[in-house]
């Protein structure tokens, strides 16, 4: 029983970090934007989350710091595909190379090579009155740092936005047919930026979750890939917040598993069970191929003539 | 009333001229047509005066006002609507979605059901019933085109341009789409109407100015009695020959045998369904039909590109259903494909390497398995005289010829090598009437050589031009099988869009 409730609760939180990260992300893959860059953006904000957490002593100026960070390394991002029509997953790849060395560069800068593990404020579990005592669902659920309340928010309002609003029309428009928007008089870019800047928020966010919310510090290249199962995510959660909220939950479950798992079981090797996330991926790549909203013009930039 | 004024426009792309002192002059309530060849600049001064592009020079006057847009959002405020060629829809999204979308009035949280009953009394109004909830891509060729339409009147549109509308289109449908151009043009809406086909203008057409090489040189009104061979002067800015050569029947030994033949998409959409045909030694059989109904996928499934799911097809008496396509073409089959940037040819490619595509392997152009490049490019210059290829150079890139040019390219290597087997696909899609003259002479020689040639199309005029004989396809059959003493376009419409008649029941 508390097994259960345990890793649960640990599903929870670990998604939590994909699902801020996806959440973004959806509306730049909609817009038709690949943004690999993702991995090193939540990186920086996984740092810009430390320092900020450590400098003012509230995590959550540390949380505003990684989501400015993220937004930043996110208008480069876009400065260089979106305006300059660079290929997306050369400067995604680019950007993550920059955010390994440039993250490194500052932590070090900062606390020295050899430095001791900074103290910084972290998120604290806060218990909702009433839904924490469900029995069994309730504390897993309910008893959560407040960014994974922030992310159960998040998933309806984004899914509304998408669907229903002006904005999300404009957004899945773009993604499908850049031209057919042009001809209406739609600023592409300006709409591509958008997305592309609001993916950066959240990507920041979910790093300074990770280094201040699910751990507490900030170690070279902690983001291990987590960016690229973001991307993932949404495509296994067919391009919509819904779906995403779903695969994370999916992802989040086989990390939770894997650290479990290494508790339990110690005679393989940490190294087997630390694979676990990555293949997970892989199969539900495979095996869940539903692409019916991804965008038709995903991953090419739009320049018109004359 | 004067209401659009175009005062020499000039408008480049790098050092080609699209633009050169085009002026163009439309009344309220006209509908006119706007003539020329590809690329005598028609598509470039229509994006001009709907903001898409900006002009270099020149002036623009709308309703007495003197206008300059910046964007499209400008000219659509000022009510100009554009009805691309290649429609501006994006199909995986509802018809409505496609309609409100840009609205700069649209509130932050759609009203999307009161705008879709707004345009569903829109619609109706206007007799062209769609319901604002379909996702596009379900939508025919023809509905999508009421769709863009229906998008520029709802933006309350004074100025509608229609580019080459008429195209995609079935006489049927083309007569529809002429009422209601009529009727927008009796409530003062004007038209401009851009067109490389003349029996349109005559049709349905009040005025008429005519652009070659991107400057305007004729422009007169139209009237029943409006010579149709002077205006084809104007536009050509020469004498057209419209006779085409063609011999007696003399059709040969059977060279094409398609029995039975099904095919159904990975998706388990059944599209071929039990086709049967026959081509002979020089004889055209012309398959017509609206796209989509299942010809793109028994073309492939003749040329080995997609393999048949059930049926049997035979070439010069040779099952080839298991063959590679290579093998296919080395029986004597050539091929003219649907799309000629996609499947013709490799646009960034030069000429001598898009002519020698299939044959790079064959003697005399390699030998002893390298390529003679002296050879292959005195053989290249040839096929390109022979067949008015207008380049620069042979070693310049396919993708930089005009249209029609890079068609001739297509044909001319294909007709080199005296096929037994011509498939052509849409081979005159999209060329003007000099382009589309030469490559139907094309079709017409080969045949007179006693090639046996099957032509897929969507134009009736060419069909029952060519043709010996001319199947109709719909909905993946063979639905009529007509004889050339019995084409008749009206008929052919009719077949095209699966009403049958009573003539017609038995057939097949």
């Amino acid at each position: 029983m508390t097994f259960l409730s345990e890793f649960l609760r640990s599903t929870i939180m670990m998604s939590t970090t994909f699902l801020l990260a996806g959440i973004g992300t959806v509306f730049g893959e909609r817009a038709g934007v690949v943004n690999i860059g993702i991995e090193g953006i939540m990186l920086v904000g996984s740092l810009a989350g430390v320092i900020g957490s450590w400098m003012s002593g509230s995590v959550w100026v540390g949380m505003l710091l990684a989501m400015a960070g993220g937004l930043l390394v996110a208008l480069l991002f876009a400065f260089f595909s979106v305006r300059l029509y660079s290929n997306q997953i050369v400067v995604g790849v680019a950007i993550n190379i920059l955010a390994i060395g440039l993250t490194v560069l500052i932590y070090r800068g900062i606390f020295g090579v050899n430095g001791d593990i900074p103290e910084i404020d972290t998120f604290h579990a806060v218990a909702v009155p009433l839904l924490s005592r469900i029995p069994f669902i309730g504390s897993a659920l309910f008893d959560q740092p407040i960014p994974v309340y922030i992310a159960y928010i998040l998933v309806p309002l984004c899914s509304f936005i998408m669907n229903r609003t002006n904005i999300g029309l404009k957004v899945r428009s773009v993604g499908n047919n850049p031209m057919a928007c042009d001809t209406v008089g739609l600023n592409v870019s300006r709409i591509r930026f958008g997305a592309v800047a609001y993916t950066g928020i959240m990507a920041g966010f979910a790093g300074a979750f990770l280094s201040t919310g699910q751990l507490s510090a900030f170690t070279e290249n902690m983001v291990s890939g987590r960016g690229y199962i973001v991307i993932a995510a949404v495509a296994c959660g067919n391009y919509t917040p819904v779906g995403v909220f779903l695969s994370s939950l999916m992802f989040g479950a086989s990390e939770a598993l894997e650290y479990r798992l290494q508790v339990i079981n110690q005679s393989v090797p940490t190294e087997i069970w630390a694979m676990l996330p990555y293949i997970i991926t892989l199969i539900a790549l495979c095996v869940y191929q539903k692409k019916s909203n991804r965008p038709a013009c995903s991953g090419t930039n739009y320049e018109r003539q004359g | 009333m004067e209401f659009l004024r175009m005062k020499n426009i000039c408008k480049s792309f790098g050092s080609a001229v699209a633009n050169n002192n085009a002026e163009l002059m439309v009344n309220r309530g006209e509908i006119h047509a706007l003539l020329g060849e590809n690329g005598a600049g028609k598509s470039t001064l229509m994006n001009i005066l709907s903001g898409f592009y900006r002009a270099d020079t020149g002036e623009i006057w709308l309703d007495g006002e003197k206008v300059s847009f910046l964007s499209p959002q400008e000219a659509i405020h000022k009510g100009i609507g554009m009805v691309h060629q290649h429609f501006m829809l994006i199909p995986e999204q509802s018809v409505i979605e496609n309609v409100i979308l840009g609205k700069s009035e649209n509130p932050f949280v759609l009203d999307i059901k009161e705008q879709a009953e707004k345009f569903r009394h829109l619609s109706q109004q206007y007799n062209m019933e769609i319901d604002p909830w379909t996702i596009v891509g379900k939508l025919s060729v023809g509905e999508q085109q009421r769709v863009e339409i229906l998008k520029a009147l709802y933006r309350n549109s004074k100025l509608l341009i229609l580019d080459e509308p008429t195209a995609v289109l079935t006489p049927q449908e083309s007569r529809n789409l002429f009422k209601m151009i009529r009727k927008l043009s009796s409530e003062g809406c004007t038209v401009i109407f851009i067109t490389h086909k003349l029996m349109d203008i005559t049709e349905v057409c009040t005025n008429c100015t005519v652009l070659r090489k991107g400057a305007t040189v004729y422009s007169i009104p139209i009237t029943p009695s409006t010579d149709k061979n002077q205006l084809a002067y104007q536009m050509v800015g020469r004498a057209v020959e419209q006779e085409h050569k063609k011999i007696p029947e003399n059709t040969g030994e059977e060279i094409l045998r398609v029995s039975d033949l099904n095919y159904t998409r990975p998706d388990g959409a059944s599209v071929v369904k039990k086709v049967n045909l026959q081509v002979h030694e020089g004889e055209i059989v012309g398959i017509c039909g609206v796209d989509g109904n299942g010809q793109s996928e028994l073309i492939k499934c003749i040329t080995g590109i997609l393999k048949p799911t059930g049926g049997k097809v035979e070439i010069c008496n040779k099952d080839c259903s298991k063959l590679s396509v290579k093998s296919i073409l080395r029986l004597g089959v050539a091929h003219i494909p649907e799309d000629r940037l996609k499947m013709g040819m490799v646009k960034s490619l030069n000429l001598s390497d898009n002519l020698i595509l299939m044959h790079y392997d064959q003697p005399p152009i390699s030998r002893h398995g390298l390529i003679d490049w002296h050879y292959v490019q005195s053989w290249g210059m040839n096929i390109c005289k022979k067949n008015d290829v207008r380049m620069q150079s042979i070693d310049q890139a396919a993708g930089d010829l005009s249209g029609g040019n890079q068609q001739k390219l297509v044909v001319g290597r294909e007709l080199e090598w005296n096929p037994k087997l011509l498939i052509a696909v849409h081979p005159n899609r999209g060329l003007d009437i000099s382009a589309a003259g030469f490559i139907t002479n094309c079709l017409i020689d080969a045949r007179n050589r006693r090639t046996g040639i099957l032509l897929v199309s969507t134009d009736l005029d060419e069909l029952i031009e060519v043709s010996d004989r001319i199947l109709v396809i719909y909905n993946g059959q063979i639905s009529a099988s007509l004889t050339q003493s019995e084409f008749d376009k009206e008929q052919l419409g009719k077949l095209m869009m699966g009403i049958q008649t009573a003539e017609n029941k038995g057939a097949v």
